[in-house]
């Protein structure tokens, strides 16, 4: 899996390519995340458009960033769910739990609300 | 077929469990639901069952029988108990990073056993009726 962080206002923008699955992206999704948030960065916005598979592992990890992040005082909000990853967060009802976006604008917006 | 316990393994199998359902009818996304629950249960096998010992093989057979797509898989491990897994809708469990791994097999799955095999290790078996999606695909309700 490849990752970019860019910054938005404050807001930082993690874009995620490929899989995040067993051995193969989840760690690197949680280092990523971690070391946003051991910097002090509150608001983060994941960017999955980019992600062709996620397992139970992928999904465990995406979980226990938004544990941490929230911990911390934070807010963690997904951005352009594919199809199946939204349909894998459904079945297991975390759908409720995160807040999803489908427009980078409107998700940064709800960070200012 | 056996294994060796890596994940990278996982993606090869994939692939076998894709060319045997070619020429079947299968709709893109259920093949995509069974490649899911095939996943799962290979990292099951590999990361619990096997606990990734590269000492430790994971055992696979996979065929059509009849209508029927069977996936056997089984690891060389201790064998676990898979009621003592939690139920991963009950809302203490929902933010567990765990757990759902075995819900997914069941999901996407007709049916899913688990037993302790005579020559040792915790063998899966994964189910589902193709018969049944082309009988929906070409008469829905």
């Amino acid at each position: 899996m490849k990752t970019n962080v860019r910054d938005v206002g404050g807001v930082q923008i993690v874009e995620l390519k490929g899989k995040i699955t067993i051995g193969s992206g989840d760690v690197q999704l949680r280092e990523t995340i971690n070391k946003l948030v051991d910097s002090g960065k509150k608001n983060i916005l994941v960017d999955m458009q980019e992600v062709t598979t996620i397992d139970s592992s992928g999904i465990g990890e995406l979980v226990g960033c938004y544990t941490s992040v929230t911990n911390k005082g934070g807010k963690l909000k997904l951005l352009h769910l594919p199809p199946k990853i939204n349909d894998v967060l459904t079945v297991t009802q975390l759908i409720t739990v995160f807040d999803v976006y489908e427009n980078e604008s409107e998700a940064l917006g709800s960070f200012r609300a | 077929m056996s294994l060796s316990s890596r994940f990278e393994n996982i993606e090869m199998v994939q692939h076998l469990c894709t060319k045997l359902l070619e020429g079947r009818n299968v709709p893109d996304e259920t093949r995509h639901w069974i490649l899911m629950a095939l996943r799962e249960a290979l990292a099951n096998a590999i990361k619990h069952g096997n606990r990734q010992d590269l000492g430790k093989h994971v055992h696979l057979e996979m065929d059509v029988v009849g209508d029927t797509l069977v996936i056997a898989i089984r690891d060389e491990g201790a064998g676990f108990d898979p009621g003592a897994v939690g139920d991963p809708l009950a809302p203490e469990n929902r933010l567990k990073t765990s757990g759902r791994g075995i819900f997914y097999m069941r999901t996407f799955m007709d049916d899913v056993r688990f037993e302790r095999h005579a020559a040792g290790g915790m063998e899966i078996v994964l189910k589902k009726n193709l018969g049944a999606i082309k009988e929906r695909e070409e008469n829905p309700a």
